[in-house]
């Protein structure tokens, strides 16, 4: 039901244009299923018989509002037009695909805050519950319920429309896409607060999104760039943890990585459609993807390459710089040509609202010996930390100082 | 749908008063063009569009305990006075975004209207 729920809202929204009745009507289509289908048994075609159910309830509602009087006979004449696409929809014809672009792009608009556009795509295109995408965004769940019907609203009240867009601006708004995906991939991997280290569960779900999109435009850079990416990060989410506790890299159990997923991501690295011109983000995804190979494909912590990792961290920070992106070529300095000149590199470094300077620092000057400012900088990292086990790791290295 | 788009700021343009009189001719046929652009344009329909005087032209007019007061100077919340507006009919928001880049870079604010025809 899940893959198939981006395809029926999507086009669902093609014959009505209402996304504040679509999804509510999809919403009571599935309840009607669930209550019908094990009595009466599975239809022969599933999808067909909730997209039926789906358009009644649409109408029903639109007979019911005042202003439907005005427009139904329009969106009547719409429907039967769209008759045609119900059908083709048992395969997987291009109208529907298109459909389902216009839905991810109409979700990944530029006039909606990012982090709506996020919880939106995971919302409509792939169905996921309101009370998953607020724990993804460690938010509760009135609250994302809320910011999801905002954006709705926000859609039909702006006039967002339910479009590809021209082929000028179209990688541009995939890049939005990609970010818009990596953003909810992101939220699953860096806890801020409580006591989950990460969700990775919820993280594949932002995979699955980069995954429908790259299915309807498979050459797109940005997004070839960004599978390949959260796949590395992805393939290890076994191994960080161990009863509990944060693993850091260097001590995970590389055959608990999933090999696979590295596999397919460095294929995905090598795609031709990554030699030519970049836009800045695609471009910075790819480097990232290769700084996550380097250390995917070393055999144990100590054959990775720092050299190369140094050098990708180099390219990094002129496509898109960034305090963290210095913050991670620092560690990688220490790595290559030891504690002092990751120090160096550390210098005048701060990151608001992080822990992440302090604890590197601290964790560099024990390497250097220095263990009252070791302890100094743990606390520091300690009393910024607001990830319960995170902090509960940084307090274990500073007692073993 | 109906828009009113109005200019609220000069943006990355230099103000009006620095400009020369070459950059003066050479802004105000970007608004020709716009209103061509707009004509061109399949199910866009320019419907009004005017510049506006200096924001010290404007009247505010309240209505308080029943008796219209009247006082001059504008005191709607923007930062710059605005320099004109537009109503324009368009299928959506991209279509008014794309046409919009034929002028001066201004800053510039999309409201939709509410349709309150019976």
């Amino acid at each position: 039901m899940r893959q198939e729920w981006g395809r029926l809202v999507a086009l669902l929204l093609s014959q009505f244009r209402r996304l504040d009745l679509v999804e509510d009507a999809l919403g009571d289509a599935v309840e009607a299923a669930s209550r019908t289908w094990p009595d009466d048994g599975v239809p022969a075609n599933p999808a067909g018989w909730l997209m039926t159910a789906a358009r009644r309830r649409v109408l029903d509602r639109l007979r019911s509002e005042d202003v439907a009087r005005r427009k139904l006979p329009l969106l009547l004449t719409d429907a039967e037009r769209h008759q045609e696409g119900v059908t083709a929809m048992a395969d997987t014809g291009a109208l529907v695909e298109d459909d389902v672009l216009r839905l991810v792009l109409m979700c990944a608009h530029p006039a909606l805050a990012p982090e709506s556009a996020s919880a939106l795509s995971l919302r409509l295109v792939l169905g996921v519950p309101t009370a998953d995408i607020a724990r993804l965004f460690l938010v509760p769940e009135p609250t994302m319920a809320a910011r999801v019907t905002r954006a709705k609203k926000r859609i039909v009240g702006a006039g967002i429309p339910f479009a590809v867009p021209d082929a000028s601006v179209l990688p541009e708004r995939l890049d939005i896409v990609a970010q818009t995906a990596y953003l909810a991939f992101t939220a699953g991997y860096s806890p801020g607060t409580g006591p989950d280290l990460l969700r990775a569960d919820l993280s594949g779900q932002a995979i699955r999104l980069v995954r429908v999109v790259l299915g309807l435009r498979p050459d797109e850079p940005s997004l070839v760039a960004l599978l390949a990416l959260v796949l590395l990060q992805h393939s290890r989410r076994d191994a960080r943890v161990h009863d509990g506790r944060l693993v850091l890299l260097a001590d995970q159990d590389r055959t608990r990585w999933h090999h696979d997923e590295v596999a397919e991501a460095t294929r995905l690295l090598r795609s031709p459609c990554l030699t030519g011109p970049l836009t800045p983000l695609a471009a910075s995804y790819v480097v990232q993807a290769r700084i996550a190979a380097e250390h995917a494909t070393a055999a144990t912590a100590a054959d990775t390459r720092w050299d190369r990792v140094v050098e990708l961290y180099d390219v990094l920070l002129q496509v898109a710089p960034s305090p963290s992106a210095r913050l991670a070529r620092a560690v990688a300095v220490a790595e290559h040509r030891g504690a002092a000149a990751g120090l160096a590199a550390l210098e005048g470094l701060e990151i608001p609202d992080s822990h992440r300077p302090a604890a590197v620092r601290a964790e560099l000057l024990a390497r250097a010996g220095d263990a009252d400012a070791a302890r100094a900088a743990y606390d520091q990292a300690i009393a910024a930390c607001r990830n319960d086990v995170e902090r509960a790791f940084l307090e274990g290295q500073r007692e073993r100082l | 749908m109906r828009y009113l788009v109005l200019l609220i700021g000069d943006g990355a343009e230099k103000p009006w008063s620095e400009h020369t009189e070459d950059e003066q001719v050479v802004a105000m046929a970007k608004f020709g063009e716009f209103d061509a652009a707009c004509r061109d344009r399949a199910g866009v329909e320019l419907i009004a569009g005017e510049a506006l005087s200096e924001s010290g032209d404007a009247t505010v007019m309240r209505t308080v305990g029943g008796r219209v007061q009247l006082t001059d100077g504008p005191y709607a919340e923007v930062i710059e006075g605005m320099g004109g507006f537009y109503l324009l009919d368009a299928p959506d928001l991209d279509v008014v975004v794309e046409l919009l880049q034929v002028l001066p870079r201004y800053d510039i604010q999309i409201h939709p209207t509410v349709d309150v025809t019976p």
